[in-house]
């Protein structure tokens, strides 16, 4: 594949005398010898592109996808019906060029759509100020912590386990940098510890940052918990699904200083993982340290109604390495697509969608708990995910059930040792009862199956 | 370009930092704020970050931020000492700073850890001729 590289031995030669070197080698001499390699890297000899091309075609075809399996897995992402007016509006070329507006005369489209998307995910978490959207889920977490470190002047953050485990783990890679340090309380019957909680709080506590529903599914009771944060002076950051927030109490209602989480239920395919986009609300005595861009609603010299980028003092080009997070520029896009997606369900469509994945879920859990050799993993209530225990190796499990063109949900083992037995199934309006019948039914004879050593 | 010491205020009776800064020095504690040159530099402040009353604040470090319509700035301490005091009223109305930066534009007020560090600061005379270089 060296085709598109130009230079040929007579381009060299003369690039090398012009710089008074006779060989490339003689280049690398000034690299101590025990440290060069002294061989060609261990890498196969090049293909042609007709080659490449039926290598990465076959590569493909070992792909499987949402649209192909009947897909239970959710774990933080999920597989909700996209409708195709959100494609329509994100595919127009004024919007998918991700460029920051800070020209307010030629950006007023891109302005608005980011102050209407700021003022539904304010209305969702119950806080008065959201930004624009971030670059996902985790990085929103440990942008939070950030912010509390700066709140608080404290370093230490106190988390539950049942935060989603990518988040847990940015978090602790970003406190390497802010020189914080990071404790984790353990989860009963599914839910945080509510008196390792208290107990792990005190005077130095920037943050407790808690999850519901949490990543075993279960909503857990922010009130109750978070008030050891307020008694030591610490923030409280709550992430949340926001499919949920059309049906459980907002997060700023129970006391968070901080509510986000990841945004790609809200208008966003699996698409392989990403790109997806967070969300991040706050109190507004926070506004100044909100990672993030945010459109604010003015008048222009003719009084008519319009919007400019607000507050960005807090951004790189003005605090420069004292800024925020403020990687979401081309995030911008997927958050048009969460707010695409609102506007089309409505707030009353919002709501009854919240409903339906409580119904289901709480179908699939009962039809799954049923079936011999699956229990649930806890009890506390859930929305739209759950865990159950399973009699049998879980990894073995999911893949005799994917064997049937469904995937079963998500190993807990990989991130809890804790929960070795644990599958966590997550339901979303395209899960059908049938389907759901059809899991339990599957499930169940690949659990026998292992448990009788059947040979796959 | 910013103007020279022809223009603004700077009063006789207050020592200055390099770093744009003043310090009214009372037996063992000082009144701290910015200059009018550097208020006039930063232009509007639209906020005021403060440390906590009870922090200590190193000399040639900084205490604060102050955040105008065009920037952050760090704001420089010219002593060094314990801060006993924090301008409150400038969190609904920071445009005193810029108003009336040596009156009711004051930052803190610290408590002294090294008085002698004063002999260093500078006096109008020099504080001037450092603008106008």
């Amino acid at each position: 594949m060296t085709r598109y590289t130009s230079a040929t031995p007579d381009d060299r030669q003369e690039m090398l005398e012009a710089i008074g070197v006779s060989a490339v080698d003689e280049l690398f001499e000034q690299i101590p010898a025990p440290l060069r390699l002294g061989r060609p890297l261990a890498l196969p000899d090049g293909m042609s592109e007709a080659e490449v091309y039926e290598r990465l075609a076959a590569l493909a075809e070992r792909n499987s996808d949402a649209e192909e399996q009947v897909c239970f897995v959710g774990g933080g992402m999920y597989d909700h019906y996209v409708p195709a007016i959100v494609d329509a509006i994100t595919s127009r070329s004024e919007f998918l060029t991700p460029y920051t507006p800070y020209q307010p005369e030629i950006s007023q489209g891109g302005l608005q759509v980011m102050f209407e998307f700021q003022t539904a995910m304010s209305e969702l978490t119950g806080l008065p100020v959201s930004n624009a959207g971030l670059y996902e889920g985790p990085s929103s977490v440990a942008s939070a912590g950030y912010l509390a470190m700066g709140a608080t002047k404290r370093t230490r953050f106190v988390v539950s386990r049942g935060v989603h485990p990518h988040s847990r783990e940015t978090l602790r890679t970003y406190s390497v940098g802010y020189g914080a340090e990071v404790v984790e309380v353990g989860l009963e019957g599914g839910l945080t510890h509510a008196a390792a909680l208290a107990e792990a709080v005190d005077g130095e506590t920037a943050a407790v940052i808690l999850q519901s529903p949490n990543f075993l599914g279960a909503v857990e009771d922010i009130e109750a918990l978070g008030a050891v944060a307020k008694e030591h002076g610490a923030l409280l950051i709550v992430a949340c699904d926001p499919m949920t927030l059309g049906i459980l109490k907002p997060p700023g209602e129970c006391g968070a200083d901080i509510a986000l989480g990841e945004g790609q239920p809200l208008g966003n395919r699996l698409d392989f993982g990403g790109p997806s986009f967070g969300f991040f609300c706050a109190t507004e005595a926070q506004i100044r340290r909100m990672p993030g861009r945010i459109a604010g609603e003015t008048e222009d010299v003719d009084g008519r109604r319009g919007f400019v980028l607000a507050l960005q003092t807090r951004e790189q080009h003005i605090r420069r390495e004292k800024a925020t997070n403020n990687i979401c520029t081309a995030q911008a896009l997927n958050a048009l697509g969460a707010m695409v997606h609102l506007a089309w369900l409505g707030r009353q469509g919002f709501r009854e969608l919240g409903e339906l994945l409580v119904q289901r879920t709480a179908y699939a859990r009962e039809r799954l708990a049923a079936v011999n050799g699956i229990e649930m993993l806890h009890e506390a209530p859930v929305a739209r995910e759950f865990a159950v225990r399973l009699d049998a190796p879980v990894e073995k499990v999911i893949d005799r059930v994917a064997e049937r063109g469904i995937a079963a949900g998500y190993s807990l083992g990989r991130d809890y040792p804790e929960f070795e037995d644990g599958l966590l199934v997550a339901i979303t309006e395209r899960r059908t009862k049938a389907q759901i019948d059809e899991l339990a039914e599957a499930l169940g004879a690949a659990v026998a199956a292992e448990r009788q050593g059947v040979a796959v | 370009m910013a103007p020279g010491s022809s223009e603004g205020t700077y009063p006789e009776d207050l020592r200055y930092h390099e770093e744009h800064d003043w310090a009214r020095i009372e037996g063992d504690q000082a009144t701290l704020g910015i200059t009018w040159y550097a208020q006039d530099s930063l232009g509007e402040v639209v906020f005021f970050d403060p440390p906590e009353v009870g922090a200590t604040i190193q000399k040639d470090s900084s205490y604060a931020e102050v955040e105008s319509v065009k920037a952050v700035s760090d704001v420089i301490a010219p002593l060094s000492g314990e801060v006993i005091e924090v301008n409150d009223a400038l969190q609904d109305t920071p445009e005193k700073v810029n108003e009336d930066p040596y009156g009711e534009g004051w930052l803190v007020k610290v408590r002294l850890s090294h008085p002698e560090e004063s002999e260093t600061l500078l006096g109008v005379a020099e504080y001037r001729k450092l603008l106008d270089s």
